[in-house]
C-alpha cells in the first residue's frame, strides 16, 4: 500500500468522500514528508502549513457534514511563488520582492479558494520565472528529488520538485518557455501548458505577457484533467482571456487515440538529443501505432527560428514588465543621492545576473533604431511559426516531441553558460509563441532519470490533448518513484 | 514682429469625464485624501492586468468626431517606456502608430477671418500620479523628498496633437478655448486647467516671413490657464526673435513657463532625449471600433459651438461678437437659452449677460456656473423693465442686489418699494398739480422753450421720488402743454 502522500489526488478525493480517509491524514503525510526531506530538496520559498490545516480541517467538517468542500479541499497543493496569494508572501524568487506580500489573490487562486484549496506552500523557482533550472532563485536552488545532485529543471522546479518528492500531491506553476513542462518532464511528472488564453493570467506576475500560462503539475494525467477544470474559463479581469464554453476535461479521458493522426516534426527531433531521450520518444512512436494511430514525420520549417525570436519577445516584454520593481513603492528599497541612483542600487541590489541579462537584452531589443530588426522581426517569425502549426493541425490532431532534449542536467552544469541553458527549452518554446497548449508525460528513464513525452495539440483543444496523453500513460505504463536522498552522502 | 513669424502646435491633454478610470473601476473623479482613490490595477502591484473603460472609448471618439478625424476601426495600445515615480508601472499605456482618430481640424473664426488648424491625431491613454515635491518652490530642485499620490493614475487622457498651423498666442489663445468649448458642448472633459484636466503644451518656432522651413523650436510647458498660454507664447516669440535678430541660435529644449517670474525657464528634467522604447500592449487586444459603434456616436453628437454660434446670429439676431462670446463656454450659452426659453428677448439676454453679470463675474473671478441669478430670474427682472416696472437703471440696482442673494427680482422690487409709476390717473393727477404750480414755466415753454418741458418732468419725478414712469410723464406733459394751447 503507497503513502498517502504518493496517491493521485483523485484517488485521495475519492477516498475522502468514502470516509476511508481524513483530509487531517493526508495532510499529516505530506507535512511529515516535508519534515523528512525539504531540508535536502528545497522545494518552497515559504510553506503556509497552518492555513493548509485549517482547510484541511474545514474539509473534514463539510465531509462530516455530508457536504461536498470541493474538488480541491484537502488535496495539499504547492503554488508557485509567482502567483499571488492574498496575506502571504509572494517572492517571485527574487531578492527584490523578498519582503512582498500581496493585498489579493490570483484568480487561479481564489478560484481554487473556492475549490477548498489547501496549499502546503509557496514553491521556489527561478526568479521572475526566467531559468530552466531553480537555479536562479535568490533563495538558493531547489534538487531534482531524483538526483539530488540535479537539477529539478525550471523555472517552476519547486512546484514540480515538491509533488515528485511528496511534498504536495499536486501543483500550479507557470510556462512561458517551457516553465511547466520542462520541470515535470524532469521529475517525471505531468505537466500541462493550456493554450494562452484559456488560465487567467490575473495575479500571475508577468514575465513576458503574451507568453505566460498558468498550468498543472500532477502525478498523472486525470490530475491535471482535474486541476485545468478548476483553473481555466474566461475571467473579465484579463483582456486576454477567451470567453469560451469548457468540456469537462476529465470525462473524454479514456476515449483512446484509435484513428488519429499523429505528426512527428523533425525540426524537435534534431541533434542535441541525448540517446536515451531519442530511444524513449521513439518507442512512443512505436506505441502510438499499436493503439491504432498513424504516426508520420513532417515538418514546420519556421521552428529552427523560434530560439531566437523568443529570445527577442520574452525579454522585451520582460524589460517592461519588470520596471515597476523600482524600490518606490512596495519591495526592495536601496536608499540613494537622488531618486536616479536609489532606482540603481536597487535594482543592481535586487535582481540576479539572469533577469539583469534579459532586461538589458530586451532594452537593446526595444530600442530606438533596432526595433525594426530584433522585436519587428520577432514577430514576423511568431507569424510564421504560428502558420506552421496551423498547417500541420490541418493534417494532424497532435503533434509529439521530446519535452526536453535531455534528461535533467547537474547543478551549476549549465549556470555559466546561459545559450546551452536556453537551449534546454529548444522543443517547449515554440508551442509558447503559438499560443497552442501541449503537455509533457513522463515516457522512460535514462540512467535512472525521467524523460518527458511533449504532445502538442490545437489551440482550445486540451480535451484531444489530455485524451492522447491518457492513452499513452496507460500503453507506457510509467511506475517509477524517485528515491529521495540518492546523490547525498 | 520684424521679418520673422512664429510657427506654433500645441498638444493637449484633457482627462476624460468617466466615473472610472481607464483600466480599472476606481472613482476617476478630482481630489480627494492623497492614494484613496487606487487599488492593485492603478497602483501597479505585480500581476495585475488592464481591462479597457468602453466609456472613455465613446468619448474619445465623440471628440474625434467633431474634431472632423478619420477614426480607426482597428486601433491598439502601445506601452511607453520610462521612468518616473509618478508612473506605477515605470510604463504609460498610449497609443502610438495606430492611434484612435487621424488627420482632422478645427476651423475657427477670427476678426482677420476664418482661420483652420490641422489636427494630427487624437489619442487615449491613461494619465499619471501627482509628485509632491517637498521644497519651497513645490519643484523638484532643492527638494529633499518627494510624495507621491496616485488618485489621478490611470484617469483616462485625450491626447490632441495639432498641426504646427498657428501663426500668433492669439490664435493660440483662441484655439484652445474654441477646443475647451468643443469638449464642454461634448461633455467628454471638465476642462478645469487649474485641476490639471485640461493640460496643454506648445511647440514654438521662429522662421524668416514667406519662409516655409521650420526653425529651430522649444517646447513650452506647465501654461495653465488661457492668460498663462497667451502670455507664455508672447514671451517665448519674443525671447527666440531676440536671439535670432543678434545672430544667435535658438537652442532646442523643453522650457517652463513662469508666470510669476513672466518668462520662460530651461527645464531640467529633460535635458537628454528619451527612448521612450515604444511596443504593443501584450496586455490588451486590439480595439476593434466597427463602423455601426462610430455612426451611432456621430448621429449622437450635441450641436457644436460654431454651429451654435451661428444659431445665435441668425436666429437670436445677436452680433457676431456677442454671439461668440456667448458661446464660447457651453454654460454661457446654456444660460441665454434658458432665459431666451424663460422669455427673455435674446438681445436683452445677452446685454445683460456680457455687460453686468460679466463685470460681476469677472471682478470676482467667478464662473457663469456659480451665478445665483438663474436665467429664468434674469427674464424676469428683463421683462420688468420691458414692461415699465422699473427703469433700467433701477434694474441695474435690482440686479445688484440679485447677484448677491439670488433673489426674485419682484421680491426685491415690492421690498425696496422700487415699482415705478406707470399708472396713468395717477401720473395725471401729478402733472396738473406740477402746471398749476409753475405757471411761469409753462408759460416759457408755450413760448418755445424747450428746455421747460425737462424742468416740469424732474418735478414729476421729485414728487415721486423718483419712481414716476419718465417716458410716461414726458409723454403726459408733451400732450397737456400742447393740447392746452
Amino acid at each position: 500500500m503507497e503513502e498517502l502522500h504518493q496517491a493521485k489526488a483523485w484517488e485521495l478525493m475519492e477516498m475522502m468522500r468514502r470516509r476511508e480517509v481524513s483530509a487531517a491524514e493526508i495532510l499529516h503525510s505530506v507535512k511529515g514528508r516535508v519534515e523528512s526531506v525539504e531540508e535536502r530538496v528545497r522545494s518552497y520559498i515559504t510553506l503556509t502549513l497552518d492555513q493548509a490545516e485549517r482547510a484541511a480541517r474545514e474539509a473534514d467538517k463539510a465531509l462530516a457534514e455530508g457536504k461536498d468542500p470541493g474538488p480541491a479541499a484537502g488535496i495539499p497543493m504547492a503554488v508557485k511563488d509567482v502567483l499571488c496569494t492574498k496575506g502571504v508572501p509572494t517572492t517571485c524568487g527574487s531578492r527584490i520582492l523578498e519582503n512582498y506580500t500581496p493585498v489579493y489573490d490570483a484568480t487561479v487562486v481564489s478560484r481554487l479558494r473556492r475549490e477548498g484549496l489547501t496549499m502546503v506552500g509557496k514553491a521556489n523557482m527561478d526568479e521572475f520565472a526566467m531559468g530552466s533550472s531553480t537555479e536562479n532563485s535568490a533563495f538558493g536552488p531547489t534538487r531534482n528529488p531524483w538526483d539530488l545532485e540535479r537539477v529539478p529543471g525550471g523555472s517552476s522546479g519547486g512546484s514540480a520538485a515538491a509533488v515528485a518528492a511528496g511534498e504536495a500531491v499536486w501543483a500550479l506553476g507557470s510556462d512561458t518557455g517551457g516553465s511547466i513542462r520542462q520541470p515535470a518532464s524532469f521529475c517525471g511528472l505531468v505537466g500541462l501548458k493550456p493554450t494562452y488564453g484559456l488560465v487567467s493570467r490575473y495575479g500571475l506576475v508577468a514575465f513576458a505577457s503574451s507568453l505566460d500560462q498558468v498550468g498543472p503539475i500532477t502525478r498523472d494525467v486525470r490530475d491535471c484533467a482535474l486541476l485545468l477544470s478548476l483553473i481555466a474559463g474566461h475571467d473579465p479581469r484579463d483582456s486576454t482571456s477567451l470567453e469560451v464554453e469548457l468540456p469537462s476535461y476529465a470525462e473524454g479521458l479514456e476515449g483512446g487515440i484509435e484513428g488519429m493522426k499523429v505528426g512527428v516534426p523533425r525540426e524537435l527531433m534534431q541533434e542535441g538529443l541525448t540517446p536515451g531521450v531519442r530511444e524513449c520518444v521513439e518507442r512512443c512512436l512505436s506505441l502510438f501505432r499499436e493503439l491504432g494511430a498513424e504516426v508520420e514525420e513532417t515538418t514546420l520549417p519556421h521552428l529552427d527560428y523560434a530560439l531566437s525570436a523568443y529570445y527577442i519577445i520574452a525579454p522585451a516584454e520582460a524589460s517592461s514588465n519588470l520596471a515597476r520593481y523600482d524600490g518606490v513603492r512596495y519591495g526592495l528599497r536601496v536608499e540613494g543621492e537622488d531618486m536616479l541612483e536609489m532606482y540603481g542600487k536597487t535594482r543592481a541590489a535586487g535582481f540576479g545576473a539572469e533577469v539583469k541579462r534579459r532586461i538589458m537584452l530586451g532594452t537593446y531589443a526595444l530600442s530606438a533604431g533596432y526595433y525594426e530588426a530584433y522585436y519587428g522581426q520577432a514577430q514576423k517569425v511568431r507569424t510564421l511559426i504560428l502558420g506552421d502549426f496551423r498547417r500541420a493541425f490541418e493534417r494532424y490532431d497532435v503533434l509529439v516531441s521530446p519535452t526536453s532534449p535531455t534528461p535533467a542536467f547537474r547543478l551549476g552544469e549549465k549556470v555559466e553558460d546561459p545559450l546551452a541553458m536556453y537551449l534546454s527549452d529548444v522543443c517547449t518554446i515554440p508551442v509558447n509563441l503559438a499560443g497552442i497548449p501541449a503537455i509533457s508525460i513522463p515516457c522512460g528513464l535514462e540512467d535512472g532519470l525521467p524523460v518527458g513525452l511533449q504532445i502538442m495539440g490545437k489551440v482550445l483543444d486540451e480535451a484531444t490533448l489530455l485524451r492522447v496523453a491518457r492513452a499513452m500513460e496507460e500503453a507506457i505504463g510509467f511506475r517509477e518513484r524517485p528515491q529521495v536522498g540518492r546523490g547525498v552522502g | 514682429m520684424g521679418g520673422y513669424e512664429a510657427v506654433i502646435g500645441l498638444e493637449i491633454h484633457a482627462e476624460l469625464k468617466t466615473r472610472s478610470k481607464m483600466f480599472c473601476s476606481c472613482d476617476a473623479s478630482f481630489g480627494g485624501e492623497p492614494n484613496t482613490k487606487t487599488c492593485p490595477v492603478c497602483l501597479g502591484l505585480p500581476g495585475v492586468l488592464p481591462v479597457l473603460n468602453r466609456r472613455a472609448v465613446e468619448l474619445a471618439v465623440r471628440l474625434a468626431l467633431a474634431l472632423n478625424c478619420r477614426i480607426a476601426e482597428r486601433c491598439i495600445f502601445h506601452r511607453k517606456n520610462y521612468f518616473y515615480p509618478d508612473m506605477p508601472k515605470n510604463y504609460q499605456i498610449s497609443q502610438y502608430d495606430l492611434p484612435l482618430g487621424l488627420g482632422g481640424h478645427l476651423d475657427l473664426e477670427t476678426e482677420e477671418g476664418p482661420f483652420r488648424v490641422g489636427i494630427t491625431r487624437v489619442h487615449l491613454e491613461e494619465d499619471t500620479g501627482k509628485t509632491v515635491h517637498m521644497s519651497e518652490s513645490g519643484r523638484i530642485h532643492g527638494s529633499e523628498y518627494s510624495l507621491e499620490d496616485f488618485n489621478r493614475a490611470g484617469v483616462p487622457l485625450l491626447e490632441i496633437v495639432t498641426e504646427p498651423d498657428i501663426r500668433t498666442p492669439e490664435q493660440a489663445r483662441l484655439f484652445m478655448q474654441e477646443l475647451k468649448s468643443i469638449m464642454e458642448h461634448l461633455e467628454v472633459s471638465d476642462c478645469k486647467m487649474e485641476e490639471g484636466s485640461l493640460r496643454c503644451d506648445a511647440n514654438v518656432s521662429l522662421r524668416p516671413r514667406g519662409s516655409s522651413g521650420m526653425g529651430v523650436k522649444t517646447e513650452i510647458k506647465n501654461m495653465n490657464s488661457f492668460r498663462a498660454l497667451y502670455r507664455a507664447l508672447d514671451y517665448e516669440i519674443s525671447r527666440q526673435r531676440e536671439i535670432l535678430e543678434n545672430g544667435g541660435e535658438v537652442v532646442q529644449e523643453t522650457r517652463h513657463w513662469d508666470a510669476d517670474a513672466n518668462v520662460t525657464t530651461p527645464l531640467r528634467t529633460k535635458e537628454y532625449a528619451y527612448d521612450y522604447r515604444y511596443f504593443p500592449e501584450p496586455d490588451l487586444v486590439p480595439l476593434e471600433l466597427d463602423r455601426g459603434f462610430i455612426d451611432e456616436v456621430r448621429s449622437s453628437l450635441p450641436e457644436l459651438p460654431a454651429e451654435r454660434r451661428r444659431r445665435f446670429r441668425e436666429e437670436y439676431g445677436l452680433p457676431a461678437h456677442d454671439a461668440a462670446l456667448l458661446s464660447s463656454s457651453k454654460a454661457m450659452g446654456d444660460y441665454l437659452e434658458s432665459a431666451v426659453a424663460a422669455g427673455a428677448p435674446p438681445k436683452a439676454a445677452s446685454n445683460w449677460m456680457l455687460g453686468e453679470i460679466s463685470a460681476y463675474l469677472n471682478a470676482r473671478g467667478l464662473e457663469i456656473g456659480d451665478l445665483k441669478v438663474t436665467p429664468d430670474r434674469l427674464a424676469e427682472l428683463i421683462d420688468l423693465v420691458e414692461k415699465g416696472t422699473v427703469s433700467v437703471t433701477m434694474a441695474k440696482s435690482v440686479l445688484e442686489e440679485m447677484l448677491e442673494s439670488g433673489r426674485r427680482p419682484r421680491e426685491v422690487v415690492e421690498e425696496r418699494g422700487m415699482a415705478q409709476i406707470s399708472d396713468r390717473a395717477e401720473l395725471e393727477r401729478l402733472v396738473e398739480e406740477v402746471l398749476e404750480e409753475n405757471p411761469k414755466v409753462v408759460e416759457d415753454y408755450r413760448k418755445g422753450k424747450e428746455k421747460a418741458l425737462g424742468f416740469l418732468v424732474g418735478q414729476v419725478m421729485r414728487r415721486t421720488g423718483g419712481k414716476a414712469n419718465p417716458r410716461m410723464v414726458s409723454d403726459l406733459l408733451a400732450q397737456r402743454l400742447g393740447g392746452g394751447s
